[in-house]
């Protein structure tokens, strides 16, 4: 077929789409050319004016992730943090047009970032961070009734299956990165920590507002199994294979407390 | 369906609003400022739960509601999401918003969403496709959508409409809205070295439903003129009053919404700014005769 009998819509849309290619391509990467044709009142092309767009997507983006992970920028400073969110702006643009999603990247991207090495636990705080941003806007879900299960008798307690809140995640950290979250997040002031501590940090949003709180390892493996859909029972084994002093019952009276159970379901077969 | 949309079953107040920022929830809950009414981005309440739904829920009970969509990437030559595009529409049934307003824009390519509103060339293949994208549009929420005119800094060389004239064929053709940003205009025009009251004199005033009014940042090109950039960081300037008021003169009171996204201000600073565009609308409804 010759270019003549290409109908000229067709021809218009791949010149449209190549041309909208062009422009995207010279935006995350300022070492390509400003596309040609693209001009100021006097026709001719004028780089700053390209380059409001280029700085519009890339401090914009920026700016999300200044947003997102506030402890984050107050530990490095504000001009390492917009460096390194600069290149991973550049790497990983966002996927989707929803921003609250942005930046789910970026606690891995800090911790195989190699000037930020010197800051062992800045990953487990960008983790702690990300964690905080899902649980806020994860899905609302009904608290079950502490009746439900005080109405259980004791013997059917370990076969059961609790539903949790959807916005519970749990952070593990080699470092105490919640103890220097809560330092670096709102007015709070950093002091000297014990760098040697480990901590796993519990996050959720049962209510209104985010919550966060230290929880020891054997809580944190019962969590996770009954997150993977365990039984209670098989989930108690799991927080004792962690340490043989785990107890259940004050385990299960946080989550209570917390409203994180949002459903009891018999498990029984 | 029945494939028109043109008069929506409701309609803004002709007052004015504002964006609604988190930092004023509580103040306006706590306080009831009397205003027209409130407008959010989509895209920043399309999360499952939590508290910006919670805080929009309360105060949308008590105000009028715009969605001002950011994300859409109308204008590019790309198949609209469809998932955004039901995200839209989860919004709209959840909040039945008055109005529901997008961009002569693009945002989305093979390198990811780009998070701006990009220009498009103004040619017959890209007016069709523009066209196309608003009818999905208005076919997939039920519902007629304004499209709001853009802020450029650039032009493309292949252009062969007039913005003006592009946005009147638009509307024309898909039976869309409009939304007339006019401190895009004011950005829009000295940048490209376009006369402003000309701009206005030639956008199609009938199918307008909705006005934006912010602030902008002086710059200038590399050859030293000046040249604009959509900041929406402080106050109207003067030349954004003024064209409004010839705005208003011409199409009587109409919903005006304050676009401040950056360095937020006070609660009592944003008011300000929604009762400068009151009063203009009241002084003009005054001596045009016209009720507000």
């Amino acid at each position: 077929m010759s270019i003549a009998t290409i109908p000229a819509v067709a021809r218009g849309d791949r010149d449209f789409d190549r041309r909208l290619g062009g422009f995207s391509r010279a935006i995350l990467d300022p070492d390509i050319a400003v596309p040609s044709g693209l001009v100021g009142p006097d026709g001719r092309p004028d780089a700053k004016r390209f380059a409001v767009y280029r700085n519009n997507v890339v401090a914009g983006l920026i700016d999300v992730l200044r947003a997102a992970y506030p402890a984050v920028r107050r530990i490095t400073g504000d001009d390492f943090f917009a460096a390194m969110a600069r290149i991973h702006v550049a790497e990983s643009p966002p996927e989707s047009p929803v921003m609250l999603d942005y930046g789910r990247h970026f606690p891995a991207f800090v911790a195989g970032f190699p000037p930020a090495q010197g800051l062992s636990y800045l990953a487990d705080v960008a983790r702690i961070e990300r964690a905080w941003l899902e649980a806020c806007h994860a899905p609302e879900a009904a608290v079950a009734e502490a009746q439900s299960l005080a109405a259980v008798p004791p013997e059917r307690i370990p076969t059961l299956r609790l539903r949790l809140h959807p916005s519970l995640r749990i952070v593990r950290s080699d470092w105490p990165a919640l103890t220097i979250w809560r330092m670096n997040v709102a007015d709070a002031e950093p002091a000297p920590v014990d760098l040697s501590r480990t901590e796993i940090a519990l996050i959720a949003r049962p209510g209104a507002e985010v919550e966060a709180r230290a929880i020891p390892p054997d809580t944190a493996c019962f969590l996770k199994a009954l997150l993977a859909g365990a039984g209670i029972q098989a989930a108690v084994l799991e927080g004792l294979a962690e340490s043989p002093r785990f107890d259940p019952v004050a385990a299960l009276s946080g989550l209570m407390q917390l409203g994180l159970i949002t459903g009891i379901e018999d498990g029984a077969e | 369906m029945d494939g028109t949309f043109h008069s929506p079953a409701t309609v803004l107040p002709a007052r004015a609003g504002v964006g609604l920022k988190p930092e004023h929830y509580r103040r306006i809950l706590d306080t009831a400022p009397d205003i027209g009414f409130f407008e959010v981005h989509a895209e920043n309440y399309m999360g499952a739960g939590g508290p910006p739904h919670r805080w929009l829920t309360a105060i949308r009970e008590r105000y009028p509601l715009s969605l001002h969509g950011v994300g859409l990437s109308i204008g590019a030559d790309r198949p609209l999401d469809r998932d955004h595009l039901a995200r839209l529409g989860v919004l709209i049934r959840r909040y039945e918003p008055e109005m529901f307003s997008e961009h002569l824009a693009w945002s989305t390519h093979d390198a990811g969403f780009l998070n701006d509103l990009l220009p498009l060339p103004y040619t017959d293949t890209t007016l069709a496709r523009v066209v196309e994208h608003i009818d999905e549009v208005q076919s997939a929420l039920g519902r007629r959508l304004l499209l709001e005119n853009p802020s450029t800094y650039l032009a493309f060389a292949e252009s062969t409409w007039a913005e003006t004239d592009f946005i009147a064929e638009i509307a024309r053709r898909s039976g869309c809205g409009l939304l007339l940003d006019v401190n895009n205009v004011e950005v829009a025009c000295t940048n490209q070295e376009w006369n402003p009251i000309a701009y206005l004199d030639a956008f199609p005033m009938a199918a307008v439903g909705e006005i934006h009014l912010g602030g902008h940042l002086e710059e200038s090109d590399a050859a030293g003129r000046p040249l604009l950039i959509d900041t929406h960081d402080r106050p109207m300037t003067e030349g954004v009053m003024a064209l409004y008021e010839h705005v208003i003169r011409k199409i009587g009171p109409m919903a005006t919404l304050i676009e401040w996204d950056a360095d937020i201000p006070e609660w009592p600073v944003l008011f300000a700014e929604a009762q400068r565009a009151e009063r203009v609308m009241a002084r003009l409804a005054a001596s045009l005769g016209v009720r507000g």
